[in-house]
């Protein structure tokens, strides 16, 4: 950290200045160690993946970086099958895209509401909707866990006998919890597109609903990217949630979060297993970030209140 | 074919299309009114949606939770017994020791991650690979936290001396002739909580810098070069015209961060589920739900306990960013 504290305290020239000299070599030093420092624990986890049970007990991540070199595939292969890591990585699937559509869906038309229609209390009920933002999600577990316990429904081929343990109670747990951000950052942005876009089709006769599919949609397009980057990475990697909601009636329907969460407790000797089963769950959100990383920081600058 | 993937097809499909048909039917619905007052029944049509799901998941919940923690445990023949499951929690050693981690958490995560985002923002913005170094500290943020815990796992790993060290630290340690620290099993001094808080710290420091990064390309840089040509120092351009105009961002930053660590469950679960001394109110009240029968007073309670101590520095944070949107 030496070399941090006198890269600052010494002058330090304005960009242009790189074009023309070598640079600063404090400066490159500490931004290099700092990156190396952030890179190793996902590398030894890494290297530890492909290694056998022995080795991994035996010696540390990076004596694998010398010769000689035994790495493989069986980790994975042994994950996928025989610790149900396979089946719970299709389950995050069918929670997390569910989870993702509905609550932009609903929050789509609040926010247009909330933008181009004029109605008593507007700014108010906004202000409400977005100081919702303040409620931890520990304070609504218990009554909508006893509220889904309690829902019994008969309806044809409809056959509901309580809902904890389903996709459904997550899929509707997570649109409530997701929606106060999501009408904060659609508002902000479809509030501030062009007046005279929506007034000039009013008057050529649109209704609101043509204005708000042929317009408002396609232009908050960035807005939506980011949104829908956030929720899908908040409930992909949500472990309190679906624990709660699933965990207790139904194990099968684990996610992969909750899933490893359980395995560590209960391997002990196995942690090779769980390094290949830690990057099969971050293998979505790392294809997510790598190509769509400039809506992803656009989400977080745009939204760093949501709770 | 899994009955379950004919249930997601039927929902990913079904149900935009039936939130889309929703708003279609509202305009046809509107045709049995009289012009004038289409408008002002439209908005609510519009806003039903979201209320409905934002006061069944988040408002009712809240004052069930809130009416709960007032009664005893046991959900046949409830007894309201006033404040005792609050004065349980100012006076059990558990709940005690997991709000004096919870601060731990508040004020080290906090400290941790606004002055490493800071000092790492002001210096990728001098170099040409910022995006590339901006990248490598961002990323921990996109992985979950039990992620994050596996791969610290062998950050800390322990064996006992003599045997061959599997974690990194412990490795290190042995290079420099130091015998083994069992990281997570120590918490003399709070060690292992620390341990946590720096899983932590490596995940949001990217959260940090990224915001603080956006505020420092938003300084004009005229202003930079006259102080520049007038003489000053880099550290006194930074001290004196950089810092001040980021103090509403850092303020930001520290709110968000202070909320997190409030709310730190995920770490904590995973890695040690509140044992050796580590306990935070979060993972004490999923204890409280589900140990034995379960005590949902006492864990409303616990729930009760976050809420007020994050409603107050939510609305700062809230007012701050509305404020800082409205000098942009």
């Amino acid at each position: 950290m030496t070399a941090v504290a006198t890269s600052t305290s010494q002058p330090v020239a304005a960009r242009s200045w790189f074009g023309r000299h070598r640079g600063n070599l404090g400066l490159h030093t500490a931004i290099v160690i700092l990156m190396i420092i952030w890179l190793i624990p996902t590398i030894g986890l890494l290297l530890n993946s492909f290694r056998s049970a022995a080795d991994v007990n035996n010696s540390g991540w990076w004596t694998a970086l010398f010769p000689p070199y035994d790495f493989s595939f069986n980790n994975y292969a042994s994950v996928i099958n025989q610790n149900g890591i396979g089946a719970a990585f299709i389950n995050s699937l069918f929670i997390s895209i569910p989870a993702t559509i509905i609550p932009i869906f609903v929050a789509a038309f609040a926010a247009y509401a909330f933008s181009w229609m004029e109605f008593p209390g507007r700014n108010l009920l906004f202000v409400a909707v977005v100081g919702l933002l303040v409620v931890p999600l520990q304070t609504t577990l218990i009554p909508i866990l006893r509220l889904y316990a309690g829902l019994h429904i008969h309806l044809g081929p409809i056959q509901i006998d309580g809902l904890n343990g389903q996709f459904l109670a997550v899929w509707l747990a997570h649109t409530g919890y997701g929606l106060p951000f999501a009408v904060y950052l659609l508002r902000n942005f479809m509030g501030s597109l062009p007046r005279e876009v929506f007034e000039s089709a009013a008057i050529d006769g649109a209704s609101p609903v043509t204005s708000f599919f042929r317009l408002a949609i396609p232009m908050s397009v960035p807005a939506i990217a980011a949104l829908a980057i956030f929720q899908f990475l908040f409930v992909w990697n949500d472990l309190l949630v679906s624990l709660v909601y699933i965990g207790l009636s139904n194990a099968a329907n684990l996610p992969l979060t909750a899933t490893i969460a359980n395995l560590v407790n209960q391997f002990g000797g196995g942690w090779e297993l769980l390094g290949a089963a830690a990057f099969m769950s971050m293998a979505l959100p790392l294809v997510v970030f790598f190509t769509l990383q400039r809506y992803f920081v656009r989400g977080i600058v745009g939204g760093s209140v949501k709770g | 074919m899994d009955p379950r993937l004919i249930t997601a097809i039927i929902v990913v499909v079904g149900v935009p299309g039936v939130l889309v048909g929703y708003i279609w039917g509202t305009e046809q619905l509107l045709r049995i009114f009289p012009e004038r007052a289409k408008p002002r029944i439209r908005p609510w049509l519009w806003l039903a949606p979201a209320f409905a799901f934002l006061g069944l998941f988040l408002v009712y919940p809240t004052i069930g939770t809130i009416i709960r923690s007032f009664f005893s445990r046991f959900e046949l023949n409830q007894k309201f017994i006033g404040f005792d499951n609050y004065i349980w929690f100012f006076t059990s050693s558990d709940a005690l020791n997991a709000l004096k981690n919870n601060l731990l958490w508040l004020v080290f995560l906090t400290l941790f991650t606004v002055a490493l985002g800071l000092l790492v923002a002001t210096l990728v913005d001098r170099v040409r690979y910022e995006s590339a170094a901006k990248s490598v500290i961002f990323l921990p943020l996109a992985i979950s936290m039990v992620a994050a815990s596996v791969i610290w796992y062998f950050m800390y790993a322990y064996k006992t001396p003599g045997e061959q060290q599997i974690g990194t630290l412990n490795g290190a340690l042995g290079v420099a002739g130091v015998g083994p620290v069992p990281w997570i099993q120590t918490d003399t001094l709070s060690l292992n909580t620390f341990m946590l808080i720096i899983i932590m710290t490596w995940m949001w420091t990217g959260f940090g810098m990224v915001i603080i990064s956006a505020a420092l390309k938003g300084i004009n840089p005229e202003l930079l070069e006259a102080a520049r040509v007038d003489g000053a120092t880099e550290w006194q351009v930074f001290r004196g015209i950089v810092f001040p105009l980021l103090v509403p961002t850092l303020a930001v930053v520290s709110t968000t961060m202070v909320i997190t660590a409030l709310k730190t469950f995920d770490i904590v679960y995973t890695l040690t589920n509140g044992q050796f001394g580590t306990q935070v109110v979060a993972n004490l009240m999923i204890h409280e739900m589900f140990t034995g029968f379960g005590d949902f007073g006492k864990a409303s309670a616990l729930a009760v306990i976050l809420l007020l101590a994050i409603v107050p520095i939510m609305g700062f944070n809230i007012r701050q960013f509305r404020a800082q949107e409205a000098v942009r």
